[in-house]
């Protein structure tokens, strides 16, 4: 028999009028490899039907399942439950997202917003056949580019961002990073003038404070401080 | 009318964003960069109190400018304060950009910054804090010297402490200083990527060590030099104001070598 743990969530529906945040205990039996994500399903089957999360591939690809554990954001699907020794894992809904219900927030509505507003597309004067092959760029400048394109868009940059939490409008690592991401792609005809005119404000690249817990936080590792940076010189250098 | 339309519309006639917030940035770093520098080689300064008295005055005459002027001449020292000043008053509007600016603001990354528990969070928010009890404290001693810096010296700088009652001010400015400092020049390592080679990773890890090694290496040198400012207040207590006279002056003959007849 494994040991008792405590899981205690967050539940929240913003859109009833009679909803009153508070924090739901459920305990339960830990089994080998739990993850948070069996736990949660475990709940929702067992306990609490009424418990609202969000999940999708169960293995750290899809991004789906961002929540703040015990303070901290991570994917639900890729933490374990052994890793919190004293057995009580608080868990709420990401920060800076709207929130659906309980731990489900809406970071796609974000992303899809941040993704309009660094232009996250090939910028090119080339009308593209789809026929064809793409232009082949150099094999390290092609690795460059997928190195920071592995970003799931999971939201843990952002909810880890003490700047994004004071003010609303900066536009996080995730769209920063996406603007490296092109900055880096031949493909892409965009100047360093025309990325300015995407992040260079208080609310792009020169609002970030540097505080680096999307580095820190992010699950696929991105090498978010550097490429902050590569922007921050880029587009300081622009005269 | 272009600067109207601009202010007005948030963007050029062209429909360009300004340059300014990337000028803003930089200037923040850059008037950082000068005072984290420029507070290493004051503490050195200052210190010279712990090698002795003499030191310490032939340290205050040199900032007199004592090699080009006879008996050197504070005013010297007025100058080189009114232009720190100036830097400070630029770095402190600069950087309160980045504070919190209503309550709710100020709630939303104390709570972040209590849950997450994240060591840089934090140190922002030291930063933050060290900053702002600083406008205060940093005026209050830089006005002294600005009107007054005729008093520098082994016994004028240790009255200040004692008579002057201002070392309860200079122990809260010198723990703000440092921990401002050397946070502040970590900070602007990874924020600019300064030093991040080939793992930006491993050298944060290193930097921050180098960050805390600063930090503790000054405040321990910092309390040092004030409490031996403070003994020698205490002792000279009873004839506070009367300036230190230099035990023994050396003084050179220049000598052609000639004999005369």
């Amino acid at each position: 028999m494994g040991r008792m743990i405590t899981i205690k969530a967050l539940k929240y529906n913003p859109n009833s009028k009679v909803s009153k945040a508070h924090f739901a205990k459920y305990e339960l039996e830990e089994t080998d490899g739990m993850t948070l994500f069996v736990a949660l399903t475990k709940i929702r089957e067992e306990m609490d039907h009424d418990l609202s999360f969000d999940f999708v591939c169960r293995a750290g690809i899809c991004g789906s399942c961002g929540m703040m554990v015990n303070g901290v954001p991570k994917l639900a699907c890729r933490t374990l439950t052994k890793d919190y020794p004293d057995g009580v894992i608080q868990l709420m809904p990401m920060p800076a997202f709207k929130l659906i219900k309980d731990l489900s927030v809406n970071t796609g509505e974000w992303m899809e917003g941040m993704s309009k507003r660094v232009e996250s597309w090939i910028h090119t004067n080339e009308e593209p056949d789809y026929s064809k092959l793409e232009k082949p760029i150099e094999p390290d400048v092609a690795d460059a580019v997928f190195e920071i394109d592995r970003c799931v868009e999971c939201g843990i940059c952002v909810a880890a961002c003490g700047t994004k939490l004071m003010r609303p409008d900066f536009v996080g690592a995730v769209g920063l990073n996406r603007v490296a991401r092109f900055e880096a792609d031949p493909h892409d005809n965009r100047t360093d003038e025309d990325f300015y005119e995407l992040v260079g404000d208080d609310n792009g690249v020169f609002g970030c404070m540097s505080l680096l817990a999307c580095e820190d936080n992010c699950p696929k590792h991105l090498p978010l401080q550097s490429k902050i940076a590569y922007m921050r010189r880029k587009l300081v250098a622009l005269r | 009318m272009s600067n109207l339309i601009e202010g007005f519309l948030g963007k050029s006639v062209e429909g360009k964003k300004s340059r300014m917030p990337a000028r803003l940035d930089y200037w923040q770093s850059a008037t950082g960069l000068f005072l984290a520098l420029f507070m290493w080689g004051h503490m050195f300064f200052v210190s010279s109190i712990l090698v002795s008295k003499d030191f310490m005055y032939s340290v205050t005459k040199m900032f007199e400018g004592v090699s080009f002027i006879k008996g050197g001449n504070p005013f010297l020292v007025s100058i080189a304060v009114a232009i720190v000043l100036t830097i400070i008053i630029i770095h402190a509007a600069l950087a309160m950009r980045k504070f919190p600016a209503n309550y709710r603001q100020y709630q939303a990354f104390r709570t972040h910054m209590k849950m997450i528990d994240h060591e840089d969070t934090t140190l922002w928010f030291i930063q933050a804090f060290t900053g702002f009890a600083m406008f205060f404290l940093a005026s209050a001693h830089l006005f002294i010297m600005l009107t007054k810096p005729e008093t520098i010296g082994p016994f004028g700088s240790a009255d200040r402490m004692i008579s002057g009652w201002m070392w309860p001010v200079y122990l809260l400015l010198l723990l703000a200083v440092e921990f401002h400092g050397s946070i502040g020049l970590y900070r602007l390592c990874v924020k600019w990527g300064w030093f991040e080679g080939d793992n930006a990773k491993e050298t944060r890890v290193k930097l921050k060590k180098v960050k805390w090694a600063i930090t503790i290496f000054f405040l321990v040198l910092g309390l040092a030099t004030l409490a031996a400012y403070m003994k020698i207040g205490l002792e000279h207590r009873d004839q506070a104001g009367v300036r230190y006279q230099p035990t023994a002056q050396v003084q050179m003959i220049k000598n052609d070598m000639k004999v005369r007849a």
